[in-house]
């Protein structure tokens, strides 16, 4: 992939490249930075791995101060950061620049605070996100936002993209599971915005803060909520002859009230890569696959059940089936949360992240048959159906540059259609750099206008994140219309 | 004073780009409720959204709504009843206990104000089910942030960060939201007679239960006396409740094992569904801070903190606390004063992390103090810039949250 345009980048902080290297040495020790090319190459990319970029420099720092003196020293020799948590975006979010530095979170890991009696933890950003889950669990808690890549991806980077999962139907994003977070401007100053307390003074920065996409600063620690954990949970199987039956049922379940926490929906080629792969017990003679999970005890789980077994019986399901125990449901998990790796070993496939009207799902689902099978493409289609978000994964042949070509066209065809049918460009991955030229589509120039001038609030070099998010041409918009 | 209720949304942003243009302060409101809270606001004219009314999108499917701003809460709630749906974070109805008549208030402004009431401890607050905003800003442009799906990162969360301005950065002029089912059955375990030490104890306990608690408030023995519910008032104790919601056969099972979990604090008694909403149907329109025109803060600080804060602030003056959000919202009621106490108030809270916003005082005293929480130099810093950029001419509720913005 490589259709989205780079800005060039500075000769002369290129050519400063060896001095910059000494200065950030001083700041925070020979062994926090990292300039070598093979040790460099490492964060060449992220989960977008089509983009590539060699960084300046590498920071690894191991406190907000040391954070600070970086961003401080950056911002007064006008070098540009990108900020790095596990690299595990897939929108290029953490995509660097031959002329920036890239500072990442990954050695400030620590739970600093548990309180269970306020139900916080602080912790440091570049804790892994299952991690948090990990140092609450043994007394019933867990951290409620669960992408998929979970194991691997920090907080940090679910601050910045603010990040979903499978199970926020019922728990919220990170911004629903965030009440404060410690965060240095580009400037090196340090901000402490909100606490234990379940609101914040003033301005909702905080909101306007998780979802910035790393452009605002760079969060170093961060109050967030942890919950207890139901008694218990199961999923159950639901199997339709058809994607219109499928996404009728789950209007049909989410309209009689009940909100399960999960309900995933895959179709047949999903289905067909992830069941060969986990041997989850998947139906492979049907078109649309629901997996339905409740929590409670495990009589109030039999009765949602049967609840849910009703209303799905119009539909005329071809298979129904409850997970018959702990071992079951960590494999039908498993089926879900590995698809992406699974289909990964089939193909290379590009994965797309918009969010649409649950009622549109047949017609777009039909539409993007009709747009991949234009490009002559194949695709799997995995949906998180309570909330709308969609991603369909493009497969193509990465050595075929025709065929990359196709996939991005086909990618945004997709995106312009579920923000034609009233959804959005992204649900829960990000805009990065990915979607940047596709923001046209879903916002106005005022919109963006509106947005932009609040980065210039926090950056107002824009140095942090550079030529991500927005469409390039929109900031010269900003410097003539500011 | 005119007060300006145009019908459209473009009628709207010509007055606001006229007012621009001539640097002219607008007062900004919806029905007017709250037009007590925050420093008087000196402006010839007063816009108000209480023209823009009607709900423009309903998918109780979806869990989403949208509606004009000037669409009273009531008719929102109407319509959500009929489909056995509701506002998932309960706002609490200002109104009655700043001087004001009830169920007037609009939808605009439960969220550019960020109202939210008991069921905040447990589901989020109203800034949490915001999805998306039109709005007109301070130079005239009319935008719009996020949109009518559950799951959106599309651009930066504008929409959340107009959410709780009070009308300083932005007029709301439509307004899209979740909305979840209304459960089957309601339940309430209350314990009698807690200290509030012993209170927030309990409240925070329960909350770590897997029960779901969805509502946990205290009321010291002045004021459960307060209240309507002749069941929770007649035994002249203190109150300390937690509400358990779900389908019936669910709020059985778990008001008895919550009520196991809490035996340690004595033996909590059950209360069924009607006495329950009769209750916290009370509490949303703050019946037991009705009756008096004292100075009334809110303030918010970790749970753990409630009695703490509220023992500190004892020293100064005799207040009168109801705790809400398990500890975590203090309703506090103070003795007259020329600056209602702020000094002193303030200072506590330096002590114990949070803020506090005085919610019901003379206009005189507001003009004196600082209604909200001073702000930290840093972030003071970003949230003038913030202000700037949405409003460069300083016209929309001009020092409403902050002297000189």
């Amino acid at each position: 992939m490589s259709s989205i345009q780079l800005p060039e980048p500075s000769p002369e902080i290129l050519a400063r490249r060896d001095a910059i290297v000494v200065d950030l040495r001083e700041l925070v020790g020979a062994e926090g930075v990292v300039s070598d090319e093979d040790g460099r190459r490492a964060f060449e990319t992220d989960g977008l791995t089509a983009y590539r970029k060699m960084p300046l420099a590498v920071v690894l720092p191991q406190s907000t101060e040391e954070v600070s003196a970086v961003l401080r020293y950056c911002h007064q020799n006008g070098i540009k950061v990108v900020a790095r948590g596990a690299g595990t975006s897939l929108c290029g979010g953490a995509l660097p620049a031959e002329d920036a530095v890239v500072v990442g979170v990954s050695k400030m890991n620590r739970v600093l605070e548990v309180d269970y009696a306020n139900r916080v933890a602080v912790v440091q950003t570049g804790i892994t996100n299952l991690a948090i889950s990990g140092a609450v669990g043994k007394d019933g808690f867990f951290y409620a936002p669960d992408p998929s890549s979970q194991l691997a991806c920090t907080l940090a980077g679910n601050l910045a993209m603010n990040s979903g999962g499978a199970h926020c139907l019922k728990y919220g994003v990170t911004t629903n599971n965030v009440l404060g977070v410690k965060m240095v401007l580009m400037n090196g100053e340090v901000v402490e915005i909100g606490g234990a307390h379940l609101d914040a003074p003033g301005y909702d920065l905080l909101g306007l803060i998780i979802g910035s996409e790393g452009q605002f600063g760079i969060t170093t620690e961060a109050t967030v909520r942890i919950l207890r954990a139901a008694e218990h949970a199961r999923p159950m199987l639901l199997g339709f002859a058809s994607t219109e039956e499928a996404g009728a049922c789950v209007s049909a379940i989410i309209g009689s009230g009940i909100i399960p926490v999960a309900i995933e929906y895959m179709d047949k080629p999903a289905i067909e890569v992830c069941e060969a792969f986990a041997k989850a017990g998947y139906p492979l003679d049907v078109e649309a696959l629901l997996i339905v999970e409740v929590e409670g005890s495990e009589t109030e789980i039999d009765d949602l059940l049967a609840r849910i077994v009703k209303m799905a019986e119009p539909f005329r399901p071809k298979t129904m089936k409850v997970s018959s125990s702990p071992a079951e449901s960590a494999k039908i998990w498993k089926g879900r949360k590995s698809a992406f790796g699974a289909i990964g070993r089939i193909s290379e496939y590009y994965c797309m992240d918009g969010t649409i009207p649950l009622k549109q799902l047949p017609h777009v689902l039909t539409r993007i048959s009709e747009i991949c099978g234009s490009h002559g493409l194949r695709v799997a289609n995995i949906f998180h159906a309570g909330d709308g978000n969609l991603h369909p994964l493009i497969l193509y042949n990465a050595n075929d540059p025709a065929e990359v070509e196709k996939a991005e066209l086909a990618g945004a065809e997709i995106l312009k259609l579920c923000v034609e049918v009233g959804g959005c460009l992204t649900g829960e991955h990000g805009v990065g750099v990915e979607k940047r030229e596709l923001m046209r589509h879903q916002f106005s120039e005022t919109d963006l206008l509106v947005q932009m001038r609040i980065k210039s609030v926090f950056d107002p070099d824009w140095l942090l994140n550079p030529a991500k998010v927005f469409p390039l041409a929109e900031r010269v918009m900003l410097d003539n219309a500011a | 004073m005119a007060t300006v209720k145009p019908a459209v949304e473009w009628e709207l942003s010509n007055l606001i780009l006229a007012a621009a243009e001539r640097g002219r302060p607008v007062e900004i409101m919806g029905a007017g409720t709250k037009r007590g809270v925050g420093r008087p606001v000196q402006a010839a004219v007063t816009l108000s959204t209480a023209g823009l009314r009607g709900v423009t999108l309903y998918e109780p499917t979806e869990l989403v709504m949208s509606a004009q701003t000037g669409t009273p809460v009531a008719d929102i709630e109407a319509q959500l009843e009929a489909r056995g749906q509701m506002l998932p974070f309960e706002p609490i109805d200002l109104g009655p206990a700043l001087g004001a008549q009830a169920g007037r208030g609009t939808i605009g402004a439960v969220f550019a104000t960020n109202l939210s009431g008991a069921r905040r401890v447990a589901t989020g607050a109203a800034r949490d089910h915001l999805l998306g905003v039109r709005a007109i800003n301070g130079r005239g442009e009319t935008f719009k942030s996020g949109g009518r799906v559950l799951k959106n990162v599309t651009g930066y969360d504008v929409a959340r960060g107009v959410a709780g301005s009070w009308g300083t950065l932005a007029v709301l002029t439509e307004v899209t939201f979740k909305v979840v089912p209304k459960p089957e059955q309601t339940a309430t375990l209350v314990l009698f007679g807690l200290t509030d030490d012993l209170a927030t104890e309990v409240m925070c306990q329960a909350m770590g239960t897997p029960y779901e608690v969805s509502g946990a408030v205290h009321l010291p023995q002045a004021m459960a006396q307060r209240l309507r519910t002749a069941e929770l008032r007649d035994p002249g104790k203190a109150v300390t409740a937690l509400r358990i919601e779900n389908l019936a056969s669910f709020v059985e099972y778990r008001s008895g094992k919550l009520r196991d979990h809490l035996a340690p604090y004595g033996k909590a008694e059950v209360l069924g569904d009607d006495v329950s909403l009769a209750f916290w149907s009370e509490l949303r329109q703050l019946s037991i801070l009705q009756d008096d025109v004292r100075p009334l803060w809110r303030i918010s600080t970790g749970p753990t903190n409630g009695p703490k804060v509220v023992d500190a602030i004892r020293r100064y003056m005799p207040v009168d606390p109801f705790y809400d959000w398990s500890g975590g919202l203090i309703w506090l009621e103070v003795p007259e004063a020329a600056d209602a106490g702020a000094s002193d108030i303030r200072r506590v809270i330096a002590q114990f992390g949070g803020h506090a916003t005085l919610m019901r005082a003379e206009p005189a005293v507001r003009a004196a103090i600082d209604v909200f929480q001073p702000l930290e130099p840093a972030v003071e810093r970003l949230t003038r810039g913030i202000k700037a950029t949405f409003d460069p001419a300083g016209i929309l509720n001009p020092g409403r949250m902050y002297a000189a913005m």
